[in-house]
């Protein structure tokens, strides 16, 4: 792996990495049942410093920024190293989101180009904000090819005539926003520096070596802090290979281990579970006598890796199951939300180590990772390399508010002065999770202290967000939180957000606005949708500005009322 | 050939077998994330299922950002 200390930007690392490993491949793209291309290290830097040179053609200034909207492909890192060569910032959009989302942020991003796959923008270009928003310049990727691309220009043509000239920069330098919630109110873009990204590559990689050779399977979508990291600088900074899978759908991914013999995988808790579930199906089909010999084996792995984790050993004993696995797998990295122990036991024991994390976007990925030595499912393991964590005001039973400090923090949210200075005090990212760190030194966590909740896929879903679809109810005033931040309960699942409502004087709460907000909460998607709503009789707490105070509210209500008012919808 | 109309009735049919949903519930305007309240995996899965029924290729991208039934079948009908 390259030492990253001797570098001031991801740019100038990766280009290292180009010149240090030529002929080694470093991209691999695969569509279900077969391959499209690979690349070589060489044959990714001549495709990126052609693009970067196109973009310097076009008038791209250090510090421009530039947005990528893009599926899990090779465009997608080539675009991203052109981006950096040319010295720019790049502004990596969850392709999940809808076109409004994708137009808000991009306009919140001042993003000056953009690229995106052509089902994406086709989108984006139909969407009633289209026009409000104007990009100097889009390059649409797999473009058909007498697509009206609205402006766009192919990928396939944008190549400068000249060479690029790769731009230097310093480590303070912004590398990345990176927006951790994707709904339309409040965006929050974590402004991330070429430091961070450095800082966190190399806390990380000697807990998940790469060489040449070793594979990742990105499926994670790589705007995701966790992709970019293990899907892209961890990889390429250390002679690997990234396969890029153009399906996600779980037959093609099983293929895909034993076709590409498949090293690391990071993946959100629902794959994990739907992995899970595929394997004990499997196990419950065989016949009695092989599921007893199955089980003894399981047996004799788990007391043989409770200490560490074999993989040699573990191979052995479940030959069959390592078979379906390709072989070569040394662990699969999960993130994004908090993972049931239950989950991670059950791919331990079967002597898949799962090396289960806690992070954020605002600390460039992780803070904690379980080094498995012991095996600890329930925990969120020790701060990783240069990470300190301290426990804000705990209770009786030392649990607290998580906060970290570390060269990876991230400087603040782009232009939101007010979110920044709530969110790090004195150098410390208070994180918003309640925690305790137990005299091993492991991090458990018990909840959250944020009005958040986040789903199983790992997405980040702010109350205050809500609350543009229940906008124009028949009540006084409304507000929508996550139960667990008005109840506190320490537990990591079953989180709901609630809907309070403060009737008009004289109004109660009838059948009409019952309909009414069943209506309303329909047309949400469901990991979206209020569980129930609190009838609110008093008027909400507001400052100066008229801005509801959402602290003082939730702890009037949570004094005054049980978690049983809360009335089903 | 299937007119559009024909294809969205195939979907929807198929789509009520595989999540044991009433068919009479389901219209082509429907979102089907809500309606079936389904994940993000069991869509996929719905997708596999259209695919061999209609022997087409659909590529995970293609259909990204699409989440009801009409939309699905114009998009499937493209193929045909």
């Amino acid at each position: 792996m390259l030492d990253l200390a001797n570098y001031n930007s991801v740019g100038a690392a990766l280009r290292d990495a180009l010149t240090h490993w030529p002929d080694e491949i470093c991209l691999i793209e695969a569509d279900r049942d077969h391959e499209r291309s690979r690349l070589t290290y060489q044959q990714f830097g001549e495709a990126a410093e052609a693009v970067a040179a196109a973009l310097e053609e076009s008038g791209f200034a250090a510090g421009d920024r530039a947005a990528i909207i893009m599926t899990n492909q090779p465009k997608w890192l080539i675009s991203a190293y052109a981006v950096f060569f040319a010295g720019g910032v790049l502004v990596p959009l969850d392709y999940k989101l809808t076109p409004a989302e994708h137009l808000h942020l991009l306009a919140h991003s001042q993003a000056q180009i953009l690229f995106v796959e052509y089902p994406l923008w086709r989108a984006i270009t139909q969407a009633p904000t289209f026009h409000e928003h104007k990009l100097k310049k889009v390059i649409v990727t797999e473009a058909p090819p007498n697509a009206d691309l609205a402006g766009g220009v192919r990928w396939e043509t944008f190549r400068g005539a000249r060479a690029a000239e790769f731009r230097t920069r310093a480590l303070t330098d912004t590398a990345c926003i990176v927006y951790s919630s994707g709904t339309g109110g409040h965006p929050r873009g974590c402004v991330l520096t070429h430091d961070n990204y450095l800082e966190q590559c190399a806390s990380v990689s000697p807990v998940f070596p790469f060489w040449p050779g070793a594979r990742y399977l990105s499926i994670i979508p790589t705007n995701h802090a966790i992709d970019f990291m293990g899907g892209f600088l961890m990889p390429f900074t250390g002679g690997g290979t990234v396969v890029h899978l153009r399906t996600l759908r779980p037959e093609f991914i099983r293929e895909a281990f034993t076709k590409y013999k498949i090293t690391y995988m990071a993946v959100v808790p629902l794959i994990l579970k739907n992995l899970q579930r595929g394997l004990r199906e499997r196990f419950d089909a065989l016949p009695p006598l092989k599921r007893k010999m199955l089980d003894a084996m399981i047996g004799v792995n788990r007391a043989l890796t409770r200490s560490k984790p074999r993989p040699g050993l573990s191979r052995a004993l479940l030959k069959d199951i390592h078979k379906a696995f390709g072989c070569g797998l040394q662990a699969l990295l999960v993130g994004g939300a908090f993972t049931e122990p239950g989950t991670i036991e059950f791919f331990h024991d079967i002597g898949i180590p799962i090396y289960n994390g806690y992070g954020c976007t605002e600390a460039c990925t992780a803070i904690t990772l379980n080094d498995l030595q012991p095996f600890r499912p329930d925990t969120v393991g020790k701060p990783v390399r240069g990470m300190e964590i301290r426990i804000v005001e705990p209770d009786a039973d030392g649990i607290g508010e998580v906060a970290a400090r570390s060269k990876t923090v991230m400087s603040g949210y782009l232009d939101d002065p007010e979110m920044t200075a709530e969110t790090l005090m004195n150098g410390w990212l208070m994180t918003g999770d309640l925690g305790r760190v137990d005299a091993t030194g492991h991090l458990q966590l018990f909840g959250r202290k944020k009005n958040m909740i986040v789903t199983a896929e790992g997405k980040n879903i702010y109350p205050e967000d809500i609350e543009n679809n229940f906008e124009g109810i028949a009540v006084k005033e409304f507000c929508v939180f996550a139960a667990n931040y008005i109840w506190p309960q320490h537990t990591m699942t079953g989180e709901q957000l609630v809907l309070v409502i403060h009737p008009e004087p004289g109004q109660r709460v009838n059948d009409t606005l019952v309909k009414d907000l069943c209506r309303r909460n329909s047309q949400l998607l469901n990991y979206k949708r209020v569980s129930g709503y609190i009838d609110w009789g008093q008027d909400f707490p507001r400052n100066a500005a008229m801005k509801i105070r959402r602290v003082i509210l939730a702890g009037q209500i949570g004094k005054q009322l049980e978690r049983g008012a809360m009335v089903s919808l | 050939m299937k007119t559009i109309e024909q294809t969205t009735d195939e979907i929807l049919n198929l789509a009520a077998t595989h999540f044991k949903f009433p068919r009479a519930e389901l219209q082509p305007n429907d979102d089907f994330y809500k309606k079936l309240g389904i994940d993000s995996l069991q869509a996929l899965e719905l997708l596999t299922r259209l695919e061999n029924h209609f022997n087409v290729e659909l590529p995970d991208y293609e259909v990204q950002g699409v989440s009801d039934f009409h939309t699905l079948a114009t998009r499937i009908q493209a193929r045909l």
